[in-house]
């Protein structure tokens, strides 16, 4: 059973925290010029960043246990192509989708 | 549809974060449904989404409180899983630093995975964008996104609804990520970038409270910012 004083204490805690990391740059630096060489790696956050956060789950799922799933890595594999070849990410997202099902499904 | 005015920004933002429904949804539920199981009320389970919307850090943290664990460390691993953010607040700041401070806060407090990804991808696409247009369109991008975020995890806190195993929900995340980053790769940088990251990430998954993420943000970044670098030198630009 949790204990409801630590529950509002990590809540609190974890909102104002959350809140810090979120605007500590927006709204520190805000329209201040950040140096060429930061703003050059900046422009890389999003494409490493969410990548690397999703790398483990595609290789070793928790849904399996952390067991390499080859319906997961398909799907994930399958998505990534259609983005980059289509732009579209609504179809990225319904062809992955649909090789996951697929293959979960044949592979059963 | 073209962006012209800060309102036709704001509805294309809801529309670019329209897929994110079918993801937040079964995420929201299971996390309300997780914490009534874990004893909190549905009152706790939703204060909790509203203080803190970040899924990951919320599910991390509920964790480690049913393990009994002290609250020190609930506070920094769930904060460690959540250092991200200050990545994106970083990356977002030379788009939108100019805007008022009022609206800066409010997007701090709806800065998430999916907002930040879909208004990174917007500016990087359009970026001659003025900066109202820019806070109209991430704000449109969060309304499909956060209500449902709230309301869900109420749902799943209120019924206790399981969600089926079988749906494969686990990997609705990955695929969206995955389909929102994959236009981004226009420039051999880029691509190395995430390279360098993912095969990073791969070896740092034993470094605890996820900190590996941070470090592989930051060496794929390293990289990629280093060959658009070097390209620039080879194309004869400044360095």
């Amino acid at each position: 059973m949790i204990d409801k004083t630590t529950l509002w204490i990590v809540i609190i805690g974890l909102g104002l925290g959350s809140f810090f990391l979120r605007f500590v740059f927006t709204g520190l630096v805000g329209n201040r010029a950040m140096p060429e060489w930061l703003l050059r790696h900046l422009r890389y956050t999003a494409v490493a960043v969410l990548p690397a956060l999703v790398a483990p789950q595609v290789l070793w799922p928790n849904a399996t246990g952390g067991e390499f799933d080859p319906a997961r890595l398909a799907a994930a594999t399958v998505t990534l192509a259609v983005g980059v070849l289509t732009k579209n990410v609504i179809g990225a997202i319904l062809s992955g989708a649909a090789t996951l099902y697929g293959l979960l499904y044949l592979l059963g | 549809m073209t962006i012209t005015t800060t309102k036709s920004a704001y509805l294309k933002g809801i529309a670019d974060g329209a897929p994110f429904i079918l993801v937040i949804i079964p995420f929201a539920a299971l996390f309300g449904l997780l914490a009534t199981e874990a004893g909190l009320s549905v009152i706790e389970a939703l204060s909790f989404s509203v203080v803190v919307i970040a899924g990951a850090a919320q599910f991390t943290a509920l964790q480690l409180m049913q393990e009994q664990a002290p609250t020190v460390i609930v506070l920094c691993s769930a904060l460690a899983v959540n250092l991200r953010m200050a990545m994106y607040s970083a990356s977002l700041t030379p788009w939108i630093g100019g805007a008022p401070l009022w609206q800066r806060a409010l997007a701090a407090y709806l800065t998430v995975d999916q907002s930040y990804v879909i208004a990174m991808a917007q500016y990087e696409k359009a970026p001659k964008m003025t900066i109202p247009q820019r806070m109209g369109y991430f704000f449109g991008a969060v309304t499909p996104i956060v209500p449902l975020w709230y309301f869900f995890t109420f749902i799943g806190a209120y019924l206790g609804a399981r969600v089926p195993d079988g749906l494969a929900l686990d990997f609705a995340i990955p695929i969206t990520f995955l389909a929102m980053i994959a236009p981004m790769f226009r420039t051999l940088a880029h691509v190395v970038a995430a390279f360098v990251a993912v095969v990073v990430s791969l070896f740092a998954t034993g470094i605890p409270y996820s900190l590996g993420v941070i470090v592989a943000g930051l060496i794929g970044m390293m990289a990629g910012a280093e060959v658009e670098r070097r390209m620039k030198r080879r194309a004869g630009g400044p360095t």
